[in-house]
């Protein structure tokens, strides 16, 4: 065990690394005056997050779209994404190959080629205003593998007796999926759609290439302010969603501890 | 009746894959050999302008330089990775360990851009820091240039090497290390024999983790990187956008796929390879 002295000294080392910039940041956000020079404590730019200026007017409009993106795309996914996963771990169907191997090209190519693909597509065939839509179409896209990994890892946990058993005894097919399948694959499914809300809130790149007016979400928000100035505000707003992160992970940890109990 | 559930429940997938994943990306295919049109967009019309340029010095030197990053970010993340999930792996409360790196995700992936900002810019932190001690008088700028998007590629994609190194790396039988050392291997030795070929398959799944998505990085090359960090990512961006050329912002797109596609048959490579070593060890 006293071989783990160096292991043990890169680990921390790496953590160390990992806090270090937020740590800063988190610091800088008590700065009393704009930018990163230290020159005195102050919770102005907190203030500054909930005062009624244009600025963080727009800062919360892109919070609330994020928001509104992050959970509507996760759910279409979720649903697409489930019964698809379903689909190709249980059931035989014609297509079956073509489907399994198009469904994880968003998860080897680089997002922007899945950005510019998509913004040709929504530019050219369908010729639709770029906005909100073509952002939800995008974040349903790049989220789907996902969702169909989480989901497919749970149903290779049982094989498909349970489903044989269920016909067996007179279900019919839509009963399987209810009774049967749908609480079996349901951990699954929760991940996969926390999973889509995760990568959808993250989302950068491909959002930047299929935006429209008016649908900035927090990242397009962050960004535009980084490139303008040193938004301060910014640095406040990461302390905060630090803390509310933990809150919420802690929050569904215990609500997933008191589900898998439920059931 | 079985057969017709499968094929209506894959009925949306079937769908979704085909109308938003194989027209788009056979969309831009279409483009990189379509001619550029006067507004924008493109012209019906075959042409090969998008690809002709890019045989100039310039996009080549992106080309390079591209690879350069993507290269030396992913053999600095692996080396970083190797010894934290090592640890992990060897501790009894990994889970904590785990989360540990993993927590930092959870700031959205531009703030974390910005706190390295905060940390290197001209008027950042290892500045404040300088000046304070007295080191310097006048304030050096650490940003806009490789180094800096070197750092902050590693910075992001570590957990991606440390998760799978860490899977591979707990399952592996600690006693060969020991055996080993008892039949007279140094330490060194000993990981370097036995522990790296049996990870082997978790160290190529890092890299393509890590390697695959810098080289089509886009966000931080174009916040950190300056004039000299500047990433086939940033070029597509910039002939989408504002020098509105689509034809050759796809030709570059296919290039990068082209790579991107190159990388992974090397990794499936490997892996048949691997899996044909272990076989072969188990026939011995």
């Amino acid at each position: 065990m006293k071989k783990l002295g160096f292991s043990k000294a890169a680990y921390w080392l790496t953590i160390s690394f990992l806090f270090f910039p937020l740590v800063v940041l988190a610091f800088y956000s008590f700065n009393a005056s704009p930018g990163f020079t230290f020159t005195g404590f102050s919770t102005r730019w907190y203030e500054a997050l909930f005062s009624a200026s244009r600025e963080s007017k727009s800062l919360w409009n892109s919070v609330a779209n994020s928001v509104i993106i992050a959970l509507s795309s996760a759910s279409i996914a979720t649903i697409i994404g489930t019964l698809g996963a379903v689909a190709i771990h249980w059931y035989k169907f014609p297509w079956k190959r073509y489907v399994q191997a198009l469904s994880f090209v968003p998860v080897v190519l680089p997002e922007i080629i899945i950005g510019v693909s998509v913004l040709i597509f929504f530019a050219s065939i369908i010729r639709l205003e770029l906005g909100m839509f073509s952002i939800l179409i995008a974040h349903i896209s790049f989220t789907l593998p996902f969702v169909m990994l989480m989901v497919g890892a749970r149903l290779s946990e049982f094989d498909d007796s349970v489903l044989e058993a269920a016909r067996d005894l007179g279900a019919k097919e839509h009963q399987v999926l209810l009774r049967v399948i749908l609480p079996i694959a349901s951990p699954g499914i929760f991940s996969g759609f926390l999973m889509a809300v995760t990568l959808s809130l993250e989302d950068f790149v491909v959002t930047q290439f299929v935006r429209g007016p008016n649908s900035e979400t927090l990242p397009l928000y962050i960004y535009k302010m980084v490139k303008k100035t040193i938004p301060m505000e910014i640095s406040a707003l990461s302390v905060l969603l630090v803390i509310a992160t933990v809150v919420l992970v802690f929050s569904v940890r215990n609500l997933m501890k008191y589900f898998v109990k439920g059931t | 009746m079985k057969k017709q559930a499968g094929v209506w429940y894959s009925l949306p997938l079937f769908a979704w894959v085909t109308l938003f994943f194989l027209i788009p990306i056979g969309m831009v295919l279409l483009y990189s050999v379509l001619s550029r049109g006067n507004f924008g967009g493109v012209k019906a019309e075959l042409s090969l302008d998008g690809f002709a340029a890019l045989g100039n010095p310039a996009f080549l030197k992106t080309v390079g330089i591209t690879l350069l990053i993507a290269l030396v970010s992913t053999v600095l993340t692996i080396l970083v990775a190797l010894p934290a999930s090592y640890y992990i792996a060897r501790t009894k409360n990994n889970l904590t360990l785990l989360v540990l790196v993993i927590i930092p995700f959870w700031v959205n992936f531009l703030i974390r851009v910005f706190a390295w900002m905060a940390v290197l810019g001209r008027e950042g932190f290892v500045n404040d820091l300088l000046r304070w001690t007295g080191l310097t008088q006048e304030p050096i700028q650490f940003l806009f240039n490789i180094g800096a998007v070197i750092i902050v590629h590693v910075y992001t994609y570590l957990p991606f090497a440390i998760l799978p190194l860490y899977a591979t790396i707990e399952k592996f039988d600690f006693g060969l290390l020991e055996a080993a050392r008892d039949l007279g291997a140094d330490h060194l030795t000993s990981l370097k024999k036995i522990l790296l070929p049996n990870i082997r398959g978790g160290i190529i799944t890092a890299i393509l983790f890590t390697f695959i998505p810098i080289l089509g990085s886009y966000a931080i090359s174009d916040l950190v990187g300056g004039k000299d960090g500047y990433m086939l990512g940033n070029s597509i961006a910039y002939y989408i956008g504002k020098a509105n050329n689509w034809p050759r912002a796809s030709a570059i797109a296919v290039v990068l796929t082209l790579i991107t596609s190159l990388g992974l048959m090397v990794y499936f490579l490997l892996n048949r390879s691997q899996q044909k070593t272990l076989v072969e060890e188990e026939v011995k």
